[in-house]
């Protein structure tokens, strides 16, 4: 019977409160737990990016982080991206592009691009590309996802 | 989906968060502990069923005695937790272990590297550990601590002794890897990495050569050579290193190093390449690092 424990944590701004296995990753909570969706599980090891959130200001990939490793650590998702203003400039870009297919990177890649802006303000084509080798993308090529991140950078 | 997502992890029984070295060696001497850093290799693994976690989940993240990169004249200590993220911002690290430097930003992803331990990455001991060849080339050392029954008793191992075979180290299981130490690289210290790949990021290396020693002109001395992904183990070519050492390294010279490092590997055949490939790409990149190493 796997073990479970209550962690507490802030969640898109707000405190969260869950109470989660062991043996749980972060996604899974996310998902299951939370009912927050926007992460996608298609990898699970790591190794596409489809489930990239914030945590403490860095970009992880919560499949492969413990659920009880979120105690007392800052949270962003895909759902906390846009402010009380509206869609973060890099949710606005993707829309505005055209830079979405089948929309399952799309989240991880919003995420991963935000993090590569706060970073650096004025990318070049190259940082982007760089900073996005841990988001695998199958329909688009890439080219407009850098364009709308070069978009956003604009302003 | 959530049977799915526990598999290889339901012998998991208990969670610890110590906050102190001294209680998390008392934990890993209590009882079976599955030590938790960064996650990176314990989550893929226990999916794929190539490793059971079970016993207490001991997360050692919040462990301040872990972390931190400590540069002197003499030594640096690179804290068990320090990220690999941290080593590729590191500017100190740059100046002077740049080697190390260079393997992080070859390293899997942003996303991974911000999540991945150095401490992990020795400890998962895969033979292609990126973060490995550079510390062998640094003769970096493994500090291991345990609870004694009454106190933490600690021992240091050469990396270079470090490993017994893929995944395998002589870590026994109470001790917690706490830090790597090596002695700070002297003023003309040169490195290189390279690792060969189907392509530039998140993938596990066919074939990866380091190279360092103090340059002069066209020579190298107190010359260092390590492998990856082509032995049991990450390893030090001491044949190489021989190779190198204190000759000019003209074309000629370069070539028989290369040659040297080629018949000094062991790779086996599987998923990602071939031995007559690995053993050529060897050759290859330890020729382009010496070449690299003294014509700029």
């Amino acid at each position: 019977m796997p073990s479970t424990l209550e962690i507490a944590f802030t969640l898109n701004g707000r405190p969260a409160r869950v109470s989660v296995a062991v043996s749980m990753s972060a996604l899974a909570m996310l998902r299951e737990t939370l009912d927050l969706t926007g992460a996608k599980l298609a990898c699970g090891e790591g190794e596409c990016g489809a489930c990239t959130i914030i945590v403490d200001g860095m970009s992880v990939n919560s499949c492969i982080l413990f659920a009880a490793d979120c105690d007392g650590r800052d949270i962003t998702t895909i759902e906390g991206l846009q402010g009380d203003s509206g869609l973060d400039p890099v949710q606005r870009a993707f829309i505005e592009l055209g830079s979405v297919q089948c929309g399952f990177c799309t989240p991880g890649m919003i995420m991963q691009a935000r993090t590569i802006l706060d970073r650096h303000p004025n990318p070049d084509a190259e940082t982007i590309r760089r900073g996005l080798e841990g988001n695998i993308c199958r329909c688009t090529g890439y080219s407009k996802i850098i364009e709308a991140v070069q978009a956003a950078a604009r302003g | 989906m959530a049977g799915a997502a526990t598999r290889g992890r339901s012998g998991l029984d208990d969670y610890a968060a110590p906050t102190s070295l001294v209680e998390a060696a008392q934990l890993a001497a209590d009882g079976p502990v599955t030590i938790l850093a960064g996650g990176t290799d314990l989550m893929p693994q226990s999916e794929w069923g190539k490793l059971e976690l079970t016993g207490r989940l001991l997360n050692i993240r919040r462990i301040p005695e872990l972390a931190g990169i400590e540069v002197s004249g003499e030594t640096v200590r690179l804290g068990a937790l320090v990220t690999v993220t941290e080593i590729l911002d590191s500017d100190t690290l740059a100046r002077r272990a740049g080697v190390l430097v260079e393997a992080a930003d070859r390293f899997a992803s942003e996303q991974l590297r911000n999540m991945s331990s150095i401490g992990g990455n020795v400890c998962n001991a895969s033979p292609a550990g990126d973060m490995i060849i550079p510390l062998l080339l640094l003769d970096a050392e493994a500090e291991l601590a345990r609870w004694a029954g009454n106190k933490l008793d600690s021992r240091r191992v050469p990396l270079d002794r470090f490993f017994t075979g893929p995944g395998t180290t002589v870590r026994r299981a109470d001790e917690i890897l706490t830090a790597l130490h090596f002695p700070t690289p002297p003023d003309g210290f040169v490195g290189g990495f390279r690792k060969f790949g189907p392509r530039p990021a998140l993938e596990i290396a066919m074939a990866a050569v380091g190279i360092a020693g103090v340059r002069d002109a066209k020579t190298l001395s107190n010359a260092r050579a390590a492998f990856g992904a082509v032995a049991p183990t990450p390893m030090r070519g001491r044949a190489t290193e021989a190779a190198i050492e204190g000759t000019t390294l003209d074309g000629a010279a370069i070539a028989a190093a290369g040659e040297t490092a080629a018949g000094e590997v062991s790779p086996i055949t599987d998923v990602r390449a071939s031995e007559w490939y690995r053993r050529h790409l060897v050759r290859v990149l330890t020729e382009e690092l010496l070449s690299h190493a003294v014509d700029t």
